[in-house]
């Protein structure tokens, strides 16, 4: 098996260096990319790295918990590390500053909205799904119902929002890849594809956290960097720094009040709602909290995370506002040489610039290696958390109805890391000229309403049945579903239309209390012996899920 | 895992009170947190000009010091409880689980 590993690693390796020497022939159109030769070396330093930590990660993944939850054994400090990695994908870094570039303090305020999901989902969740699952969140949710219907509906929940985050970072990546090393846009998504099916398959949850922990201090020691050398510009005085934006930017003293992102209501609220609790609905860093200990620990990840997406979105404000006058003031970094113009290689390359500008092309490569190694991390994740949806879930209880041995188990957890590897590959070719950022918005929003009212009622409902989960699951999931394709950005933006049928951005203030709706209305006219069932069984629940008694430990290796 | 160990847990007092004073502490903070967080968007929804105060004579904003407070804050809620929790509650737990295992 390690023959093997170590033939397809090279292959793959050189895949990725046979790939990264074309960069220098590959003429992009539009600009002319010079070879950056920096990034491409320490891109290959990271990917090297990761298949090393991949191949050490195969010798220690034997048993089912090791594939899934790294057998347990993660430090509260090391998960906290890897949650935060798996959140601040390369969509914080570029989207986030680029948003502070242009928007000023609605970005501020949507960054908020971003972290204000982790302190609620410590209070209310993290014990309980530490105490109550093993592998997958689908593990509480059907903790005493029926296990086959439950889970699948789970299972699909989970894939869906997997699917839809997956598209928006193949896609992100493959247009990075192009515009950073000069790679096709099609081999760029190959070879993501290829690295994310090797960590996962051979290396599991062990690799993909280690990853996710590189790249986290990686991506926090980087942009701290670039904020400081950017500051120091500025004497470090936030009001010397406040002054030169309002001069130079286009809001002028508007830059630091709420301006138009979140100016209605409706839609404010939505999206806050959706950001918050959508937190709690996301398999990849729900996974977590079964990597860990205990629920000690588990709590402790929460408190690390946390504390790590206050401080690293904190430094991209700085890194932001920066920007303004840096980067916005230097014809180089705007196609044509015109100011106020077109930045080249489009808004989402206002952190590389500054990189750029701040510490030139080491610097510049450096963060061009981070952005990749976080996409990288955090596909892998997606794909474990699929996988594992898939070989748990789908395949072990309900096809198999638990009558599935360990090693079974793992194969078709690798099978089905491959598939998704593959799946993942072909949606990042088919949506390359999409504007996936909506994607994000709905993995989030399916996430409220299709993956956390369900939860959230079984941990808490003592009167949850089977029908009202399945109801409330289901009907959250297509509510979003639907609601976004009648928004702006798809019925009018992808299909054409003149006007949206839902004005609203963020299905989550009406798709999320629906689920809750459903899930309640079909409990309490449920009469089934089923039901009667259920609800005696939530009591012995209750208990584990206050007290621990009966929950997986770890697994020493 | 035997329902018997589950009954005996319940029946014991210690058990109520891990569970009242886990659950007060949680809502508590889980209320103070959405109270603040939903009151600082309406706020920009139908009173943003309140948040574009300037203070003193620099460029520091309102809305900017609330912003950086509710960061700081909400991650020193999540301190509060993993500290309360992480002693507090955990030590009762094992009193819990210890008791009821001897309870024949």
């Amino acid at each position: 098996m390690k023959k093997t590993f170590l033939k397809l690693a090279a292959g793959f390796a050189s895949c990725a260096a046979a790939g990264a020497a074309l960069a220098g022939g590959a003429v992009e159109i539009t600009q002319k990319q010079p070879l950056n030769v920096p990034a491409i070396i320490m891109f290959a330093i990271f990917v090297g790295m990761t298949l090393a930590i991949t191949y050490w990660a195969a010798s220690r993944t034997k048993s089912a918990s090791d594939f899934y939850t790294a057998g347990g054994g993660i430090t509260g400090f090391q998960n906290g590390l890897a949650m935060a990695g798996d959140y601040m994908s390369a969509a914080t870094l570029l989207g986030l500053t680029a948003m502070v570039y242009t928007n000023g303090y609605d970005a501020y305020l949507f960054m908020i909205a971003f972290f204000v999901g982790w302190p609620i989902i410590l209070f209310l969740m993290a014990e309980r799904l530490r105490n109550l699952g093993k592998f997958t969140f689908a593990d509480i949710t059907s903790y005493r119902l029926d296990q086959g219907s439950v889970r699948t509906m789970a299972a699909i929940g989970s894939l869906t929002v997997v699917c839809f985050y997956l598209i928006v970072q193949m896609v992100g990546a493959g247009q990075l890849i192009k515009l950073l090393f000069g790679l096709d846009y099609h081999i760029a998504v190959i070879v993501v594809g290829c690295l994310m099916v090797v960590y996962v398959t051979f290396g599991g949850m062990v690799a993909t956290t280690w990853v996710q922990i590189i790249k986290a201090c990686l991506l926090m020691f980087g942009g701290t960097v670039i904020m400081l050398l950017a500051f120091s510009q500025f004497g470090f005085s936030f009001n010397t720094l406040a002054a030169k934006t309002i001069e130079i930017h286009k809001l002028k003293d508007a830059l630091f009040a709420p301006g138009k992102l979140l100016q209605d209501p409706v839609n404010a609220i939505s999206l806050a709602m959706g950001l918050m609790f959508g937190l709690a609905g996301l398999p990849h860093i729900l996974v977590r909290f079964f990597t860990v200990n205990n629920a000690k620990e588990a709590r402790k990840s929460v408190l690390y995370a946390a504390g790590f997406v206050a401080f690293f979105f904190n430094v991209i404000l700085l890194m932001g506002l920066c920007a303004i006058v840096i980067v916005g003031t230097s014809p180089e970094f705007f196609e044509g040489g015109t100011i106020g113009g077109k930045i080249i290689g489009g808004g989402n390359m206002v952190a590389m610039h500054l990189a750029k500008a701040v510490g030139g092309n080491l610097l510049l490569g450096f963060l061009a290696a981070v952005a990749f190694a976080t996409i990288l991390a955090v596909v892998s994740g997606l794909a474990l958390a699929g996988a594992s949806a898939i070989s748990h879930d789908l395949y072990a209880r309900v096809i198999k109805k638990g009558n599935v041995s360990e090693a079974d188990e793992i194969k078709v957890s690798k099978m089905a890391s491959f598939g998704i590897g593959l799946i993942a590959v072909v949606l990042g070719i088919a949506f390359e000229k999409q504007n996936v950022a909506f994607m994000a918005a709905l993995a989030f929003g399916i996430a409220a309403a299709g993956n956390f009212p369900v939860l959230f009622l079984s941990m808490y409902w003592k009167d949850l049945t089977t029908r009202g989960a399945l109801a409330a699951g289901y009907g959250g999931l297509t509510a979003a579903v639907v609601l976004v394709v009648l928004s702006k950005s798809v019925w009018v933006t992808v299909l054409g239309y003149a006007t949206p049928i839902f004005p609203y951005d963020q299905p989550a203030l009406f798709a999320m209390p629906l689920a809750f709706l459903l899930g309640y209305v079909f409990s309490i006219t449920d009469k089934s012996p089923r039901a009667a069932k259920e609800r005696l069984a939530f009591t012995d629940q209750w208990v584990r899920a206050q007290t621990g008694f009966g929950a997986d430990g770890a697994v020493s290796h | 895992m035997s329902s018997e160990m589950y009954a005996r847990i319940q029946k014991n007092p210690k058990f109520t009170e891990l569970v009242s004073k886990r659950e007060r502490l949680a809502w508590t903070l889980t209320g103070i947190v959405l109270v603040l967080f939903f009151g600082l968007f309406m706020t920009v929804a139908f009173n943003p000009g309140l948040l574009a105060i300037r203070l003193g004579d620099g460029f520091v904003t309102t809305g900017l010091l609330i912003g950086l407070a509710q960061f700081i804050l909400f991650w020193v809620f999540t301190a509060v409880y993993v500290a309360r929790a992480n002693s507090e509650f955990d030590t009762l737990t094992e009193q819990l689980l210890y008791e009821s295992a001897k309870a024949k």
